[in-house]
C-alpha cells in the first residue's frame, strides 16, 4: 500500500508544484505580492498572550498607527491592511504565524515583529523566501548583516552598543570605580554584559559582580542587597521597568548610594521612576533614543502633542505610561516613511533598496537630533543615543549624542 | 556575617510572599482536594479590583474589604458555575479546566488594565526596620501571614464548619451520609481560598509591583513552598514557603560559578530531594493505602 | 467489601478510559482498522493537495501528536503525573540542532540519536520518580520543565547550545531523486512514517503483556506488584520510553522549524501538550492526533476571533471542550459509538 501511495505522490507532485507557484500578475514590474492598486498588505507578529504579554503595546501601536494612516487616506493613496497574529513569544509559533502571513495571507512585507529568539527563528525563512524583514523590533547585534541577510534590516541602537556607552561613561567619570550589573538572564541582558564588558576592554575586571535575575523572579532584592555588601560603588542597572523599580526602591531602602547607571529599557519617568519614588531616582544616569512619553521636559514638544493626539484618538484605552505605545507608533511611522519612498515600485526588492537609502530621516517620538541613516553597507537605522540624567523630576540631557561603537 | 544576616532577611521577606499564596493554594487542596493552578492570577485580579477601587477614590482600608469580599463571593460563583459541571470529570480534566481559567484571568487582566507596573499602596509604610534588614511593609506582611495561619487554624480545628469541610474534602461519600453538604462545603472552600488570595495579592502587590504577570514566578514559588511543607498542612505550606525563599536566595548568593543563573533549578532539586525522603512534605500525611 | 475512596488506592490521575477502548475493539476489530486504514490513507494524499503552508501546518500537527503520546504513555497508560515534557521536548530538539549544527551531521541520524538521548535522561529521571506521587511527582516534574531553559542558557554549555541565542538548523531538503517533491512536503513525510510506525509501536506495545502490566500499575499498583509484576523496573522503563517518543517529536519539531533557542520549551509547552493529552483523551492512542490538531489550531482559532484577547479566548474554547467532552474527544466518540449502537453501558464521564 505504502508503494502505491508513493507512486500517486510522484504522479501528482507536478500538478501541485505548478499550483504552488505564485501567479505573477501583468504588472508584475511595478507590484510585489500583497500590493494593488488600492492595498498594501503587511504582516506583523507581536507576543499578546503568554509571559511576555507586556510586550503586547508595541504592535497594538503598530496596528492603530495604520488605522490613523488610512483615515488620512492611506499612503500613495492605497490603504494599508495590517495583519498582526499572536506568536505568544515562542519562536514555534513565531514560523507558523509568518509562513501563514507570507504564505497563506499573502502579505508584502513583515513588518517590526517582536523578540530576539522570534526573528531569529524566522531570519533565514525570511530571506530564502526574498520577503523583507523590515525594522525588527529587537536591539540585538546580528541584525545588520546586509551581506549575509540582506532582506533583514534592524532598527533601534543595539544593546552591546548601549552597553559600550555605559563603559565609557564609568571611565571617564569613575575609572577606579567597582562595578556590579544586574542583568535578565536572556539574549538582552547578556548583550549589554558583554557591551559594557567589551567597552571596558583590559579593565573589564572593574566588573565585580554579574547578577542575573530571571523574570518569573518576585524581585531583584538579594541581587542589590549581594551588590551593597560586596562594595560594588557603580550600579549598572539594565533591567526591565518591574526590575528596575525594585532595585531602585531596594537601593534607597538600604541606604545605598552608587552611581547608578540605568539602561533605556527601564528609563521611563511614569513606568519605573514613580513606581520607585522619584526622590530614589535622583541623580540616576542613562541615555535615550526615544522621547519619555512621561517626563513633563516634553510637554511642549510638537512630536510629543502628535503622539498624544495619536493616543487620545486611536488607543483611548491605551495607558500612556507604556513606552511601547512609543516604541510601536515609531516603528510603524519608520514603515510608512519606507513605503512612501518606494512610490508606485512597490516591489520587495525596492522596499529593501529604499529601507537601505535612509538619509536623516525622523519620527515624531525620536530624541531631537537622533535620524535614521542606513546605505546598503549599513543595515542599522538607529545608531545615536544622547545621555541624560534625572534630576528628581524629569530628565535632564547632557552631552552630545553618541554613536554606538557596534554594528 | 552580615552578608549571610542580609540575605536571610531578604529571604524571608521573599518567603512570606510565597507563604501567603501557598497558604492560598493549600486552602482549596483542603476543601476541593485539588490544586488549583489559577490560583495566583484569581489574586492578581482581586488585586486589580481593589486597586482600581483605590483609584476610584475609595480609602485603602474599604477597598481591601471590599476586594476580600467581592473575591469570596468570586471564588463561589466560580465553583458552583464553572467547576460545578466538571465535579465528575476526570482529575486531569479539571486540571485543564483550571489551566482555562489561568488564561482568561491573564488575558482580560491585561486589556482591562494594561501591562505597565503599577504601585499599590500598604498601609504598613516602607520605613527601615532593625538596621534596615527589612522594612515595615515586609514585617507586616510576615505578621499577616502568620495571623491568617491562626485563625485558618482556628477555624479549622476549633469549628464545626471547618470540620465539616474537611471530611467534605477528605471524604465526600461519608460526609454525605451524616448530613454535611458537599457542594456547599466545596463551594465555600472556593470563596475562601479566593479571600486568602486577594489578601495575599494586596501584601505582595506593593513589593513586586502590580501587573498581570505578578503572580506567575510568585506561584511557582508558592507551589514549591506548599508541597514541601506538605499540602494538607497549612502550617507546613508556610514554613515551606519561608524555606523556599531563604534558600533561594541563599543558592543564590553563596554557591559561586552557577549559583546565580541556576537558583531556580537548585532551589527546585532541593525540594525534589527532601521530598525522596519525606514524599509527602514535610509536614503533610502520608496515606495509608489498601486493597 | 470494604469502601475505600477511590484515591486512596488508585492514583490520583484517573486514567481508566483506556479499558472500554479495548473493549470496544475487540468487539468491532474491522471497523476500527478500517478507520485507522482510511486515516492512513488520508495522511498519505493530503499534501499532495495541500499547499506547502498547510502541509508545513499538518506536519505540526503530527510532531505535537507524537510529542501528547509519549506524555499519554506515562501519564495515561501508567498513571504517572508529568508536567515535565518540554524539557525531554526540548533536549530531542537540542540534540538534533547540535548534531546538525555542530557535527554537519545528516538528519536522519538526529532522530534515534534524540530518541536515545531522551531514553537515557527519562529513565534516569524516573527513579527518583519512583518515590514520589501525584502533585509531589507534578512537583518534580516541573522542577524539570522550569529548569531546562535555564540550563540551555547556562554560559558554561553555551559552546554547544548556542546559549540565548539559540542555534539555526539546516532544514532537510528532498533527495534529488525525488526532485519533484518539495521540502516541505519531504519534511512531511518523512515525519508521518516516524510517527506512523511510532503509533503502531505504541499500539502493540499497550496490547502487549508488558502493556497489561504498565496498566496494571495504574488501575492498582499493590494488586499487581502481588501478581509478581515489578513496578519500579516497568514504571522507570515507562518513564524512558515516553521521554523516548517526547524526544523524537523534539527532533521532527527542530527540524521542520528550523531553529531552537531556550524559549521554545518553558513549562508553557508542558502546558499545552497536557491539554492536548486531555482533549485528545487520556489513554487513547489516536485520540494524540486530535489533541495534536488542538494544540497548533485552536490557539490561531482564538487570535482571529480577537488579537487582543487571544489568551481569553483560548481559555473560553477549553471550557467549553471540557464541558461537552469531560472526557477528551475519545472518551466522546466512545460514547456516541456506543449510544448508535444501543449501549448503555458506557457512559460519557469515562466510566
Amino acid at each position: 500500500m505504502r508503494q502505491l501511495t508513493r507512486r500517486t505522490i510522484l504522479a501528482a507532485a507536478p500538478a501541485a508544484l505548478a499550483l504552488s507557484v505564485p501567479f505573477v500578475s501583468a504588472r508584475a514590474a511595478n507590484y510585489g505580492p500583497g500590493v494593488t492598486d488600492k492595498e498594501i498588505k503587511l504582516g506583523n507578529t507581536g507576543p499578546y498572550s503568554g509571559p511576555a504579554s507586556s510586550y503586547s503595546a508595541v504592535p497594538k501601536a503598530q496596528t492603530a498607527y495604520w488605522k490613523m494612516i488610512n483615515d488620512q487616506g492611506g499612503i500613495n493613496g492605497r490603504m494599508i491592511n495590517f495583519i498582526s497574529y499572536d506568536d505568544a513569544y515562542t519562536p514555534p509559533k513565531t514560523v507558523e504565524m509568518v509562513r501563514k502571513l507570507v504564505e497563506d495571507d499573502g502579505v508584502f512585507l513583515v513588518a517590526s515583529p517582536l523578540g530576539t529568539p522570534c526573528n531569529s527563528a524566522i531570519w533565514h525563512y525570511m530571506n530564502e523566501k526574498k520577503v523583507p524583514q523590515l525594522f525588527v523590533a529587537t536591539g540585538a547585534t546580528k541584525w545588520d548583516d546586509p551581506k549575509g541577510h540582506p532582506w533583514t534590516i534592524g532598527w533601534q541602537p543595539n544593546y552591546q552598543s548601549e552597553g559600550r556607552i555605559y563603559a565609557a561613561y564609568i571611565l571617564k567619570n569613575k575609572p577606579d570605580g567597582k562595578i556590579g550589573v544586574l542583568y535578565q538572564n536572556d539574549d538582552f541582558g547578556k548583550d549589554y554584559v558583554k557591551g559594557v564588558k567589551d567597552g571596558l576592554g583590559d579593565k573589564a575586571s572593574m566588573v565585580i559582580v554579574e547578577a542575573s535575575y530571571e523574570t518569573t523572579d518576585p524581585t531583584v532584592d538579594s541581587q542589590v542587597v549581594d551588590m551593597k555588601a560586596k562594595g560594588v560603588d557603580i550600579f549598572v542597572n539594565t533591567a526591565i521597568p518591574k526590575f528596575a523599580a525594585q532595585a531602585i526602591r531596594k537601593a534607597a531602602d538600604i541606604q545605598w548610594k552608587p552611581l547608578h547607571v540605568l539602561s533605556s529599557i527601564g528609563n521611563s519617568v511614569g513606568a519605573t521612576l514613580k513606581a520607585a519614588g522619584l526622590e530614589n531616582a535622583k541623580d540616576i544616569i542613562s541615555d535615550f533614543y526615544l522621547k519619555d512619553a512621561t517626563d513633563p521636559r516634553w510637554k511642549d514638544d510638537d512630536g510629543f502633542k502628535w503622539w498624544s493626539s495619536f493616543m487620545d484618538k486611536y488607543i483611548p484605552d491605551g495607558d500612556k505610561t507604556d513606552q511601547g505605545y512609543v516604541a510601536g507608533s515609531s516603528l510603524a511611522a519608520m514603515t510608512a516613511q519606507v513605503l512612501k519612498q518606494c512610490g508606485d515600485e512597490l516591489t520587495r526588492e525596492n522596499v529593501m533598496k529604499q529601507a537601505a537609502a535612509l538619509k536623516d530621516v525622523t519620527v515624531p517620538m525620536l530624541l531631537p537630533g537622533i535620524k535614521a541613516n542606513t546605505s546598503p553597507t549599513d543595515f542599522a537605522p538607529l545608531k545615536q543615543v544622547q545621555m541624560a540624567k534625572f534630576d528628581g523630576e524629569r530628565w535632564t540631557l547632557f552631552g552630545d549624542l553618541i554613536t554606538g561603537a557596534v554594528g | 556575617m552580615e552578608q549571610l544576616l542580609e540575605q536571610l532577611a531578604s529571604g524571608i521577606a521573599n518567603g512570606a510572599i510565597y507563604a501567603c499564596v501557598a497558604l492560598a493554594l493549600v486552602m482549596i487542596y483542603v476543601s476541593t482536594d485539588h490544586l488549583n493552578f489559577a490560583q495566583g492570577e484569581m489574586a492578581m485580579f482581586s488585586t486589580f479590583i481593589g486597586w482600581q477601587l483605590i483609584a476610584w477614590g475609595m480609602p485603602y482600608w474599604v477597598a481591601f474589604a471590599a476586594s476580600v469580599i467581592l473575591s469570596f463571593v468570586a471564588g463561589v460563583l466560580i465553583d458552583r458555575v464553572l467547576f460545578r459541571p466538571v465535579q465528575k470529570a476526570p482529575i486531569l480534566s479539571q486540571l485543564v479546566a483550571f489551566i482555562a481559567l489561568f488564561s482568561i484571568l491573564n488575558s482580560s487582566a491585561g486589556q482591562v488594565w494594561d501591562y505597565t507596573i503599577k504601585t499599590f499602596p500598604t498601609p504598613f509604610g516602607h520605613a527601615p526596620l532593625l538596621g534596615s534588614l527589612v522594612d515595615t511593609h515586609e514585617a507586616g506582611m510576615v505578621g499577616v501571614t502568620l495571623l491568617l495561619l491562626a485563625l485558618l487554624y482556628a477555624f479549622f480545628r476549633g469549628t464545626r464548619l471547618g470540620l465539616a469541610m474537611r471530611a467534605a474534602a477528605a471524604n465526600p461519600e461519608s460526609a454525605r451520609l451524616v448530613g454535611v453538604r458537599v457542594g456547599w462545603m466545596t463551594a465555600l472552600g472556593w470563596g475562601m481560598a479566593a479571600a486568602i488570595g486577594s489578601v495575599a495579592g494586596m501584601l505582595i502587590a506593593p513589593v513586586v509591583f502590580l501587573e498581570p504577570n505578578m503572580m506567575i514566578g510568585v506561584l511557582l514559588y508558592g507551589f514549591a513552598g506548599a508541597v514541601l511543607g506538605g499540602l494538607s498542612s497549612p502550617a507546613g505550606a508556610v514554613v515551606g514557603g519561608f524555606a523556599v525563599g531563604v534558600l533561594e536566595n541563599l543558592a543564590g548568593t553563596f554557591i559561586p560559578y552557577f549559583g546565580r543563573e541556576l537558583k531556580l533549578s537548585l532551589a527546585l532539586i532541593m525540594i525534589v530531594i527532601v521530598l525522596m525522603f519525606r514524599p509527602s512534605g514535610l509536614f503533610g500525611r502520608s496515606v495509608v493505602s489498601r486493597v | 467489601m470494604t469502601t475505600i475512596p477511590e484515591e486512596e488506592i488508585a492514583p490520583d490521575i484517573e486514567a481508566g478510559e483506556a479499558v472500554p477502548v479495548q473493549r470496544a475493539a475487540r468487539m468491532r476489530p474491522g471497523a476500527r482498522h478500517l478507520i485507522i486504514a482510511g486515516v492512513v490513507v488520508v495522511a498519505f494524499v493530503v499534501p499532495v493537495f495541500a499547499s506547502s503552508f498547510v502541509t508545513f501546518q499538518l506536519t505540526e500537527v503530527l510532531i505535537y501528536g507524537l510529542a501528547i503520546l509519549g506524555l499519554n504513555l506515562l501519564t495515561g497508560f501508567n498513571g504517572q503525573f508529568s508536567l515535565g515534557h518540554s524539557a525531554f521536548y526540548g533536549i530531542g530538539a537540542y540534540t538534533a540542532a547540535i548534531m546538525i549544527h555542530n557535527y554537519e551531521l545528516s538528519y536522519l541520524w538526529t532522530i534515534p540519536a534524540a530518541g536515545g538521548v531522551c531514553f537515557v535522561i527519562g529513565f534516569l529521571f524516573g527513579l527518583p520518580a519512583l518515590r514520589l506521587q501525584n502533585l509531589y511527582l507534578a512537583l518534580a516534574t516541573f522542577a524539570l520543565a522550569t529548569a531546562m531553559p535555564q540550563l540551555l542558557k547556562f554560559h558554561a554549555l553555551e559552546a554547544w547550545t548556542g546559549g540565548v541565542q539559540g542555534l539555526v538548523v539546516d532544514q532537510p531538503e528532498a533527495p534529488g531523486l525525488l526532485s519533484k517533491i518539495s521540502d516541505d512536503q519531504w519534511l512531511y513525510y518523512v515525519t508521518l512514517i516516524v510517527v506512523l510506525v511510532m503509533f503502531a509501536c505504541a499500539a502493540s506495545l499497550i496490547h502487549s503483556r508488558t502493556g497489561r502490566a504498565i496498566m496494571a500499575i495504574r488501575d492498582n499498583p499493590i494488586a499487581a506488584a502481588a501478581m509478581g509484576i515489578n513496578n519500579s523496573l516497568y514504571k522507570t522503563l515507562t518513564f524512558g520510553v515516553s521521554a523516548f517518543y517526547t524526544g523524537v517529536a523534539g527532533a521532527l519539531g527542530a527540524l521542520a522549524i528550523g531553529f531552537v533557542a531556550p524559549d521554545s520549551f518553558t513549562i508553557f509547552l508542558s502546558i499545552s501538550l497536557l491539554v492536548g493529552l486531555v482533549i485528545g483523551g487520556v489513554g487513547s492512542i489516536l485520540g494524540c492526533l486530535f489533541g495534536g490538531l488542538f494544540v497548533l489550531y485552536v490557539p490561531n482559532i482564538a487570535n482571529a476571533l480577537s488579537t487582543g484577547l487571544a489568551g481569553a479566548i483560548y481559555g473560553v474554547i477549553l471550557l467549553l471542550v471540557i464541558f461537552v467532552m469531560p472526557a477528551g474527544a475519545a472518551g466522546f466518540v466512545r460514547f456516541a459509538v456506543a449510544r448508535a449502537a444501543g449501549w448503555r453501558r458506557v457512559s460519557p464521564k469515562g466510566r
